[in-house]
């Protein structure tokens, strides 16, 4: 991105502020698919251990059954949820459902898709995010 | 491939990678979680076929939006066709590489090759 | 003769109710001799109704006439004072300092516009991307003959694309969009609305051409529904609506 073009770069793109809950959604949905990925990536290469027998399979339980494994492995539950149920809202959002109605526009001239579905919606996605990774918490340390 | 194609298999493996990825979470919670992740557990699992068919379901479905959604960011950062090129089937790379492997862990084990 | 030291005072009929002034930092960048950008501050008076875009006149009037500025309408039609107001983009003549909540206002250009000096910014990309998704009516009787009539259009078939029609092209929606903070090729927001606005014209006939334009690696896919387009609108067109229905084209749930 040179001068000349004058944008405004990652920093912008990656800056949740200043536009409202949809910006900071749309900062979410894509921290939490490249956490997702990562997360996914390691889980193929750590689930692979079970070719090693038991020996190598629960060498690799001691790794990530720990208290810094199921902190991660609640983050991942969280970022899980997250991206599922507002990456739902998008789809409907994307086929147009949920988005108003075209109208003539008056002052002071608030955007219909904006509306309070899609908010809720990404709000419902935080809560639930965030009663999964308690849930997911309780269920790995509770035993 | 067109765009739309490839957004609506996006979209198509999302929907079906949520309804199976759950399963799999539930199996890990019937059981009780530390009990489901015992090495004879695992084994059993892998071993029972429809369980197999659907891990090696999950790896295809969530390999395929993972890395197509990591090629949409990695386009928009950057253009250029040498660019685009190398992301678009770097992306594809990166897929079946990880479907290989999985598919490979699954296959293996589900043979009885541990 | 009266010797002239400075510029004369202003002699107003009404004197100003109030004595508020408010520091106006401005940037200023030529890119034909400066490296970067830097701000430089001034110390204006308001009033309740004073416009930015007044401060900045101001400004011009009796501290800096060199501020580079882009106006023409001052009531919202144009689109010309589109720029960064304290961090959103704005039009400078429809942003009251009032409604700022802030003893600092900070005016800079419009984000991924290349700047042409201080606060003026090129439009050409804007052009581009508007020309590329034919913003004009297609038909195949589009020749009018001598005894062509007007195309008739109810009331119900205006109401579906006049919203997206109130486009003014003061590009704020592609200055907020954060796809188009990054991607060069990207169509941009104001492409993709107006491309609706055609598309949901009773009187074109030119959706599947658009439809195939916008179908791109940059095109309609690369917007996520952050929506930043239609909270900065200052038109109520709704960029995102527009978007989102267009793409019901392209997925099948509009035919």
């Amino acid at each position: 991105m040179t001068q000349d073009e004058h944008k405004e770069g990652i920093k912008g793109m990656a800056n949740p502020r200043r536009y409202g809950i949809e910006r900071v959604a749309y900062w979410l949905m894509r921290l939490t698919g490249l956490g997702l990925l990562a997360y996914f990536i390691g889980h193929i290469y750590e689930t692979s251990n079970i070719l090693r027998g038991q020996v190598g399979w629960d060498e690799f339980l001691e790794l990530t059954q720990t208290t810094e494994g199921h902190a991660i492995l609640a983050i991942v539950i969280a970022m899980c949820v997250f991206h599922t149920v507002n990456g739902i809202r998008v789809m409907l959002g994307h086929g147009g459902i949920g988005v108003g109605k075209p109208a003539r526009p008056d002052y002071p001239y608030d955007p219909a898709s904006q509306n309070y579905r899609h908010k809720i919606g990404i709000y419902s996605a935080i809560v639930l995010a965030g009663i999964a990774m308690l849930y997911g918490l309780a269920v790995m340390f509770g035993e | 491939m067109r765009e739309s194609t490839i957004m609506k298999i996006h979209y198509g493996t999302a929907l079906a990678a949520v309804a199976l990825v759950a399963v799999h979470i539930l199996m890990r919670l019937t059981q009780g979680f530390a009990e489901s992740l015992e090495y004879e557990n695992v084994l059993a699992n892998y071993k029972f076929i429809p369980y197999a068919g659907m891990l090696e379901l999950i790896l295809i479905l969530l390999s395929v939006h993972g890395f197509n959604g990591l090629r949409v960011i990695l386009l928009e950062l950057k253009q250029g066709r040498i660019y685009e090129k190398a992301v678009s089937y770097g992306s594809l790379t990166a897929m079946i590489v990880l479907i290989a492997y999985g598919s490979r862990t699954i296959i293996m084990t589900n043979m009885g090759m541990v | 003769m009266a010797q002239v030291s400075g510029i004369a005072d202003e002699k107003t009929s009404t004197p100003l109710s109030s004595s508020n002034t408010i520091i106006l930092r401005i940037s200023r960048f030529n890119p034909t001799h400066d490296d970067s950008s830097q701000f430089m501050e001034f110390t204006v008076p308001y009033e309740r109704w004073t416009t930015v875009l007044e401060a900045i006149l101001d400004v011009k009037k009796h501290f800096d006439h060199s501020v580079a500025v882009r106006y023409s309408c001052r009531q919202a039609t144009c689109g010309s004072c589109g720029m960064m107001i304290n961090g959103k983009p704005k039009l400078a003549c429809f942003t009251k300092i009032s409604e700022l909540n802030s003893n600092v206002v900070t005016v800079e250009p419009m984000n991924n516009f290349p700047i042409i000096r201080d606060l003026a910014v090129k439009f050409e990309r804007l052009f581009d991307t508007h020309q590329k998704i034919k913003p004009y009516l297609i038909r195949d009787d589009s020749e009018l003959e001598s005894d062509e009539r007007e195309f008739l259009q109810s009331p119900e078939e205006v109401e579906q694309y006049i919203q997206f029609a109130n486009c003014i092209k003061c590009g704020l929606c592609n200055s907020a969009c954060p796809t188009m903070a990054t991607d060069s090729s990207f169509v941009g927001p104001q492409a993709l609305a107006q491309a609706y606005r055609y598309v949901a014209d009773s009187r074109d006939k030119g959706k599947d051409s658009r439809l195939k334009i916008i179908d791109d690696s940059h095109g309609i896919w690369r917007c996520h529904f952050a929506g930043s387009c239609s909270q900065v609108c200052p038109k109520g067109v709704d960029p995102a609506m527009g978007i989102q229905l267009l793409r019901g084209y392209l997925l099948g749930f509009r035919s």
